[in-house]
């Protein structure tokens, strides 16, 4: 289970390739790359600060892959996020979810980012033509965790 | 003592991103700890006003009414913004 924070850049291939390696078991894996846009809220966007909650996040970032792993059979789960100052096409996390079929691979990977997105002590802060902002937690996000909640 | 940490927009409207604290007697939980940091007033008394605060205890997510003791580590955030 595989959990970093990292302000560097990552090489999705060959996080994929470690997470694969070589296990022929592995029938399927999901894999789920968000990226820093230049446009939110109706503003542009020139740069991105992300604030983490060391020990916290990391803490978290392993509940979720653990609950992941009672819901769904699958092998193993990668989640990368940095922090720190991030530019417009940069990317931001990666999560990735191994199994023998693919149903399992992708409803593991959804979840993740979706608890991800809700539980996960991260904070953006975007710098946009009027100034920096805070960004707020969206609805859709919230809604989005919830109905894993329903299952 | 307690050891208190204030993130993101938090952290800029306090002003601070970390005390330390001793725990006085009358505060048994975070929502003690919460009303006590409002009555310092000036821009501590903004926390009364933030929509949706959370709160963490030792790492993990707490409520208002969740026990604090002595050497704890009590973190105030903004409902949380990743991915």
């Amino acid at each position: 289970m595989p959990i970093r924070l990292q302000e560097a850049d990552f090489d999705v291939g060959a996080e994929l390739s470690v997470l694969r390696h070589g296990d022929a078991r592995i029938g399927a894996i999901a894999s789920f790359v968000g990226l820093v846009r230049d446009v939110s809220d109706g503003a542009g966007i020139s740069e991105m600060t992300l604030e983490h909650y060391p020990g916290m996040t990391e803490k978290a970032l392993v509940a979720i892959v653990a609950e992941a792993k009672t819901r769904w059979s699958i092998f193993d789960a990668l989640v990368i996020h940095r922090f720190g100052r991030l530019l417009p096409t940069e990317q931001i996390v990666m999560v990735a979810v191994s199994a023998v079929h693919r149903g399992e691979a992708f409803a593991a990977c959804e979840f993740i980012m979706d608890f991800l997105k809700t539980r996960a002590p991260f904070w953006k802060r975007e710098v946009t033509p009027a100034g920096a902002r805070w960004v707020d937690a969206r609805e859709a996000d919230q809604s989005a965790a919830e109905r894993w909640l329903d299952e | 003592m307690l050891n208190i940490l204030y993130f993101a927009s938090l952290r800029e409207t306090l002003g601070h991103s970390s005390e330390h604290l001793d725990l006085p007697p009358d505060v048994h939980d975070v929502g003690g700890l919460l009303n006590l940091l409002i009555a310092r007033g000036g821009d501590w008394a903004k926390l009364s006003s933030v929509k949706n605060i959370r709160y963490a205890v030792n790492q993990e997510m707490a409520r208002l009414d969740s026990p604090l003791k002595a050497g704890d580590e009590v973190a105030f955030f903004p409902p949380v913004t990743g991915g």
